[in-house]
């Protein structure tokens, strides 16, 4: 059983996204993390202090703990922003904004 | 604008149990109702549903009291249909700001959409709250690596996005929370190791008066503990996680036993490989919107101050649901009705009749004395600083230390979480302090207090500069 058998969802035509120029199916409906969740991806940042790895925390918009930057635009909340076909996901480094 | 003649305006921040039972109560009373939510569809948090697309045909294996959601859902598109009530989702309230001399006094200030920049503003001769909580959660080593989720986030995640972070997952931390939390991921195909709750709910049973008559809630948790044994999950109380370990992501934690004051007992740990942790101590109401209306919020942070009909003592705002304490959903649910029916009454002009809302008051005190007595057995363990390193990342926002909040203390003299936040940057980033408050308070040994946002999300300067220029929101009602 996984969780889209458990609620019986029979969803819409998957689509093609990418993450770092690495093609991943998406359904229609998921957020930015649910999509990189389903495809075995933990974490989409890094911090700007240390460097360290950062995914999902709180998952309700709260902890801002999730950003990613989707089509070039850094800081984006992975649990709140859509997937859209052909979106390019990047993985953050630091404020998103280079260096 | 503003000024036109017509029904007067109530505006409900919110869209969950709390802000829907407000609207149904207050719709259809001679007043216009605006439901203003940050998600795309109702629910708030508790009734979080599938994106429609993900085409769920039977939601409501992740749901408890699903009858009761079907009523509020249909309520909500009758009212919605007969024009007694707009509801505008995806608006993420940033402020709400009164002016008691304005044709309408309040202006509901929210940002469009998942980019948040494009301003909108909604206009009401009241205000209701229903902004909700969040939850608690306590550091620890590891506990910033991937992998390791709040125990809310990963029931969202699973509620909404029908996903899971991987195969192997350990709950922890304290409170009712975990109980769905394990058991919904256990149904969802994850192994669930263990369910590590440091509280002994033993305690429960000391305190049986407040448990009689709630008949319902011990179900509630036996059907749990059914469920638990039916799907083998090892439940471990009196017991903590102390360690997330692992590089990049998480592959185990390290889970010890509690002795009767809450000190770990040494010699007890062991090791459990896992995926994923669910981890949470309790939850926290959102004050910040009461806040910046002035309105009384108890100085702990415990939620916004009501009177029985459930108004703040700020004239024309009303707040129902967790924001005015944590009480789960029936009890939001209870102070919706009131506060939709007193909010209704006062904006006619007349007083209401509290006998409209006898069966609701009554559900509501009997709730509260029972979560009194639930935040009274599920604490988190007393003696949990003692397990964070100092070089355990307090403020996730900001990267700051455990270590850096105890020089704040030991070496620079900071008495208050403020002068912490002052000499440390925690709480400064994005979240501010939201997810490392309680963290910071616990380990600088200081009262936790309210904090003080004037904002309640982060606002573009841009939107900030035109506040209060913007074009109101068209309400679509005649």
């Amino acid at each position: 059983m996984n969780p889209l058998e458990l609620a019986r969802a029979v969803p819409g035509p998957a689509f093609t996204i990418t993450l770092d120029g690495r093609d991943l199916e998406a359904l229609p409906g998921q957020t930015v993390a649910a999509a990189l969740w389903a495809a075995g991806v933990t974490s989409w940042r890094t911090t700007r202090g240390e460097g360290r790895p950062r995914g999902i925390f709180c998952g309700i918009g709260v902890c801002f703990d999730c950003l990613v930057t989707v089509n070039d635009r850094p800081n984006q909340r992975a649990c709140l922003v859509r997937v859209r076909p052909g979106d390019a996901i990047s993985t953050q480094e630091g404020t998103g904004h280079g260096r | 604008m503003g000024a036109e003649p017509g029904l007067p305006r109530l505006t409900i921040v919110g869209a969950g149990p709390a802000g829907l039972a407000a609207a149904l109560a207050a719709a259809g009373q001679g007043v216009r109702v605006t439901v203003v939510d940050s998600a795309e569809a109702p629910g708030g948090q508790f009734y979080r549903q599938p994106a429609a697309a993900l085409g769920a045909r039977r939601p409501q294996a992740l749901h408890h009291r699903w009858r009761t959601w079907q009523r509020l859902r249909d309520g909500l598109e009758r009212q919605v249909a007969a024009g007694h009530v707009t509801h505008l989702p995806d608006h993420h309230v940033w402020c709400v700001e009164r002016r008691p001399d304005a044709p309408r006094p309040f202006t509901v200030h929210a940002l469009l959409g998942p980019d948040q920049e494009t301003p909108v503003e909604v206009r009401a001769d009241a205000v209701l709250l229903a902004t909700g909580g969040y939850e608690k959660v306590l550091p620890f080593p590891g506990w910033t690596l991937p992998g390791v989720v709040t125990a809310g986030g990963a029931q969202a995640m699973l509620k909404g996005g029908l996903v899971v972070s991987g195969r192997t997952a350990v709950v922890a931390g304290t409170g009712p929370l975990l109980l769905p939390v394990a058991t919904g991921l256990a149904a969802a195909g994850v192994t669930v190791a263990a369910l590590v709750e440091s509280a002994d709910p033993k305690a429960l049973v000391r305190r049986t008066g407040a448990l009689v008559g709630r008949a319902d809630k011990l179900a509630e948790g036996a059907g749990y503990a059914v469920e638990l044994l039916r799907r083998r999950v090892r439940t471990l109380v009196r017991h903590t996680v102390v360690e997330a370990h692992g590089d990049d992501r998480l592959e185990a934690v390290t889970v010890v036993a509690l002795d009767a004051e809450g000190r770990v007992r040494p010699g007890t740990e062991r090791r459990i490989p896992c995926d994923t942790l669910a981890v949470g101590h309790g939850m926290l109401p959102h004050t910040d919107l009461a806040e910046t209306l002035g309105c009384r919020v108890e100085p702990t942070g415990a939620g916004v101050w009501a009177d029985d009909e459930q108004r703040t003592d700020v004239p024309g705002v009303w707040a129902a649901g967790e924001t005015t304490g944590i009480g789960g959903a029936a009890l939001s649910l209870a102070e919706g009705h009131i506060a939709g029916r007193s909010a209704a009454a006062r904006l006619l002009g007349r007083a209401p009749d509290p006998g409209e809302w006898a069966e609701a008051a009554k559900s509501r005190g009997k709730l509260r004395e029972f979560f009194g007595v639930l935040d009274a057995v599920y604490v988190p363990p007393t003696h949990w600083t003692e397990q964070v390193t100092d070089d355990t990342v307090v403020c996730r926002c900001e990267e700051v230390t455990a270590g850096a909040v105890r020089e704040a203390v030991g070496e620079l003299g900071a008495g208050d979480v403020r002068t912490v936040k002052l000499l440390t940057r925690a709480g400064m980033g994005w979240c501010q302090g939201r997810m490392c408050g309680p963290a910071v308070a616990g380990i600088a040994g200081c009262a936790e207090t309210v904090a003080r946002r004037p904002f309640a999300r982060p606002v573009p300067l841009g939107v900030l500069a035109r506040a209060g220029e913007t074009a109101e929101e068209g309400d679509g009602i005649p």
